[in-house]
């Protein structure tokens, strides 16, 4: 298995030039007449581009009812236009040599595109073309609606891990739409049909609600006039209401869960706690808090809970801390122990407890949180080697309410970050008030049975 | 991690194209002490990406020791020369390198990215851990409990037990026939001495592919590859024999309780070295690799809303090869779908395929060929890829030419001698409603 240890960190860091990013020349931006924004970064190596749209759109600006309805929308959009047959985009894609796909999250919905760079002229068109011209019939919505319960049998149903991570995220939230699966719950995903994917369609696919991403060999200039050809003419959704969810209440009291399945196999405490996100201009408690991860949990050699609870005491067989920063409303940093066999959760919980007790006791080594810098500052380098992660970390960012800006500015804040503010986070945000603990195990006697 | 993927992985490597339309500079560079790599020169980006195969791998598990190799090749990050594990994990985290140590059927293989201004101390780190891991007792102990976990998670993964059932099954007397993990019994039963013995036969000079791509000139890769490997064991353990396919049409079902089935299917494949293999490339591609436009995805997936997706793959090993596909439907689905399979299969067999089927996967798969060159250590595993399968240096310039030339009538020829719809087995792991295991229904 070939991981660097700060994978985590690497995944939303990919821009970082050494003295200072904010002046990185690779990257630029336009917004057209109608409101739709793009994102340029030159990359010249090979002559690729990847072509990407990112609608400010997901799972948890979803009717209720309909849950699942924007992931369903993007198996939709594979379908016909009012020139295009069902699937022809995709042929098109492929009669080019290219690949195509796209994704749903809680705060967006992307399709892409990667193709020789001469050809983004024609993704453009097709993409513009669907923006606004998807056709569909019963019966294709009725067929990708078997697909999408299918992928949702195999990726949720099946999997036991999946199934309590949902129920987790049901717990942790009260009120905010992230307490709802992405795919959906089952019993609403058999009950959406056309009207639903067109209404969803049709008030939030628009230019103004869309960041086109350009990422590859390819002119800035040259982009922005394509685009401003392709997507230009399409009007805009008027009176786009401003992304507000319902919002979580205060915590007051820890939750708890157990989750039993014939099918763990080891079994595992988590713990999560409610933690605040990025924040445009104000990323400097989410900073504290990716570093308080790497800190605890990021390698399983050198950090806290690796190093006491695998490597000393033996009493772990995993261990790990994550925190998802990037995130349009609050989001959770968590803490996960896998016990060595024979263990029970309860001591795992113990275990995961006394770890924060100890950073909070004993301080950051200041040897170890300068290595982590070490790798944020590398993680630029290494992230420059890849054209669609470096596309992606700038969706993901501007779809969570970040800006160009906020993304350029980070790894500085994340190197700015001592141990004051890692501690100070950690009082702050690991309270048992706001957590969610949960157990992933297998009936007792089918536990006993194999041990 | 299966077998399946792996093979996948190495599948992939074999077709990847190269930057066609830039021009492809691969150096072979020859080190001071005769170990050759391949090399693409990316200045562009301050950093360098190995990737080093033996060739033998898993397969030279001793007798007994099954697992010994996996566990070896996981232990050498975890202690080498002067440092105890975590002595080795701070050296590495402060110069922020990533090694990787993995272990297949056919290979081990280290992969390595480090930066440019830290090249040298990268380097020694690398040569401690090949040459000079330590296999402390403690290391030892903890690993083997993780694997031991692994194997406790793969008993209850459909995944793995479908490919392990279909393993056994094809090759009852050959390593491939077993996981290359090993079982609780043999890992536990590993000694030091054990992993000193895998370490000696897995890793030789004989055996060693090297590709590299990045930030580093041929003139201080040939130095640096004596430094990593020139102190290693000149050659190992015998070769490893040819495996031979034992198993027959038919269907396996393993209970397994989930409200789908995963279905796992193959007969025996094409080798890499065989002369139609390009022929074999293009018919899979149309039948079930080319991803949403495949055969089998639009009729499956597409039409009838089977699965959310399924897949056929050739996979040519060292010493056998299957051509296999798998997918994932509810219980109540599953043998309409593992029907369509075959009726697929068999009008592939029958008719072959049509000129604009042949005209569009060419058309692809020669297209994708530039846009695939995607970084340095996907281009180092390349790189080592064509090395592993004896693909001769200007492989990329005459790869686009192979495809092109293959015909229908090619097609028709090797579908007819490939496709066999009835030696199809399908091992099914789920509940799957009207199938047993036995002989499949006439069809």
């Amino acid at each position: 298995m070939f991981t660097r240890p700060i994978a985590t960190l690497a995944a939303c860091l990919t821009l970082w030039s050494a003295p200072s990013l904010a002046e990185d020349d690779t990257v630029t931006t336009f917004t057209l007449p109608n409101g739709m924004k793009g994102v340029v970064i030159e990359d010249n190596r090979a002559p690729v581009a990847v072509h990407m749209v990112w609608y400010n759109v997901g799972a948890a600006d979803e009717p209720p009812g309909k849950s699942g309805i924007a992931h369903f929308l993007e198996h939709l959009m594979f379908k016909g236009t009012e020139t295009l047959e069902p699937g022809e985009f995709g042929r098109i894609v492929q009669a080019q040599g290219g690949s195509d796909n796209a994704f749903t999250s809680f705060d967006y919905t992307g399709y892409f595109q990667r193709v020789a760079a001469d050809r983004l002229d024609l993704m453009m068109q097709h993409e513009a073309d669907r923006m606004r011209n998807l056709v569909l019939t019963t019966q294709e919505v009725l067929t990708e609606r078997d697909v999408v319960l299918e992928e949702r049998a195999q990726r949720t149903d099946s999997n036991p891990g999946g199934l309590f991570g949902e129920q987790r995220a049901a717990l942790q939230y009260l009120n905010h739409p992230y307490r709802i699966p992405i795919i959906g719950w089952r019993h609403e995903i058999e009950t959406l049909g056309l009207e639903d994917a067109l209404d969803f369609y049709e008030e939030f696919y628009a230019p103004n609600n869309a960041t086109l991403i350009v990422a590859g060999d390819v002119d800035p200039a040259e982009v922005e006039a394509l685009a401003l050809e392709h997507y230009g003419p399409i009007a805009p959704t008027e009176g786009l209401a401003p992304r507000t969810r319902p919002a979580e209440p205060p915590q007051i009291a820890p939750r708890r869960i157990t989750f039993e399945d014939e099918r763990v196999s080891n079994p595992y405490v988590i713990r999560t706690y409610l933690a605040p996100e990025r924040d445009p201009g104000a990323q400097e408690d989410a900073a504290a808090l990716e570093m308080l991860s790497q800190v605890l949990g990021g390698s399983s050699a050198t950090s806290i809970m690796g190093r006491t609870l695998e490597q000393e005491e033996g009493v772990a067989l995993y261990t790990s801390a994550f925190y998802s920063g990037t995130s349009y409303d609050d989001t959770t940093f968590g803490l996960i122990v896998i016990p060595t066999p024979g263990r029970t959760l309860e001591e795992a919980e113990a275990d995961l407890d006394r770890m924060i007790v100890k950073v909070l006791e004993d301080g950051i080594d200041e040897a170890q949180l300068e290595r982590i810098k070490v790798q944020v500052r590398a993680s630029e380098i290494y992230g420059r080697d890849s054209l669609q992660g470096r596309a992606r970390t700038y969706g993901v960012a501007l779809t969570s309410g970040l800006t160009v800006q906020d993304v350029q500015d980070w790894p500085d804040i994340l190197d700015a970050v001592t141990e004051d503010d890692i501690l100070r986070v950690a009082r702050e945000v690991l309270t048992l008030e706001t957590s969610v603990t949960g157990y992933l195990t297998r009936p007792e006697a089918d536990v006993e049975a194999t041990q | 991690m299966t077998f399946m993927l792996r093979a996948l992985t190495i599948m992939g490597l074999s077709l990847l194209p190269f930057r066609a339309v830039a021009a492809v500079e691969i150096q072979e560079v020859t080190s001071p002490e005769g170990i050759t790599a391949w090399l693409v020169e990316e200045p562009s980006i301050p950093f360098v990406a190995m990737d080093i195969r033996f060739r033998g791998g898993a397969n030279l598990d001793l007798p007994g020791k099954r697992g010994a190799t996996n566990l070896m090749m996981s232990l050498l990050e975890e202690g080498a020369g002067d440092k105890d594990n975590l002595a080795f994990a701070k050296a590495t985290e402060a110069l922020a390198a990533g090694y990787g140590f993995d272990a297949s059927n056919d290979s081990v293989s280290i992969e390595a990215e480090f930066l440019t201004d830290f090249t040298d101390d990268s380097v020694a780190l690398l040569r401690n851990a090949i040459l000079t891991p330590r296999f402390d007792q403690a290391a030892i102990d903890r690993v083997r409990d993780q694997v031991l976990a692994v194997i406790e998670q793969d008993r209850r993964d459909p995944e793995f037990l479908a490919s392990s059932t279909m393993a056994a099954l094809a090759f009852p007397d050959h390593p491939y026939g077993t996981p290359l993990e090993g079982t609780p019994e043999t890992v536990s039963g590993l000694t030091r001495d054990d992993l000193i013995a895998a370490h000696r036969n897995a890793l030789t000079r004989d055996r060693v592919h090297v590709g590299v791509t990045g930030d580093i000139s041929a003139e201080e890769l040939g130095p640096l590859l004596d430094t990593l490997l020139g102190d290693l064991p000149a050659s190992g353990a015998p070769e490893v024999p040819e495996a031979t396919y034992a198993l027959e049409g038919g269907l396996t079902v393993i209970d397994f309780p989930s409200p789908q089935s995963y279905v796992l299917f193959g007969h025996e494949g094409i080798m890499r070295d065989d002369e139609d293999f390009f022929a074999a490339y293009v018919m899979n591609h149309i039948l079930g690799g080319g991803g949403f436009a495949s055969q089998l995805m639009t009729e499956v997936r597409e039409k009838r809303g089977l699965t959310y997706g399924i897949g056929s793959f050739l996979v040519p090993r060292d010493h056998a090869a299957q051509y296999m596909g798998q997918f994932s439907s509810s219980n109540d689905k599953t043998a309409e779908a593992i029907a369509i399979v075959r009726q697929l299969w068999s009008e592939m067999a029958r008719s072959g395929v049509s000129a604009e089927d042949l005209d569009a996967a060419k058309t692809y798969l020669t297209g994708a060929y530039p846009l695939r060159f995607d970084g340095n250590s996907r281009i180092a595993g390349i790189l080592t890829g064509m090395q592993m399968q004896d693909l001769p240096i200007d492989y990329i310039a005459t790869r686009n030419d192979n495809v092109n030339a293959v015909t229908n009538e090619d097609i028709m020829a090797i579908a007819t001698r490939l496709l066999d719809a009835q030696a199809l087995h399908f091992v099914v792991v789920g509940q799957p409603e009207d199938l047993s295991t036995g002989a499949l229904p006439e069809g």
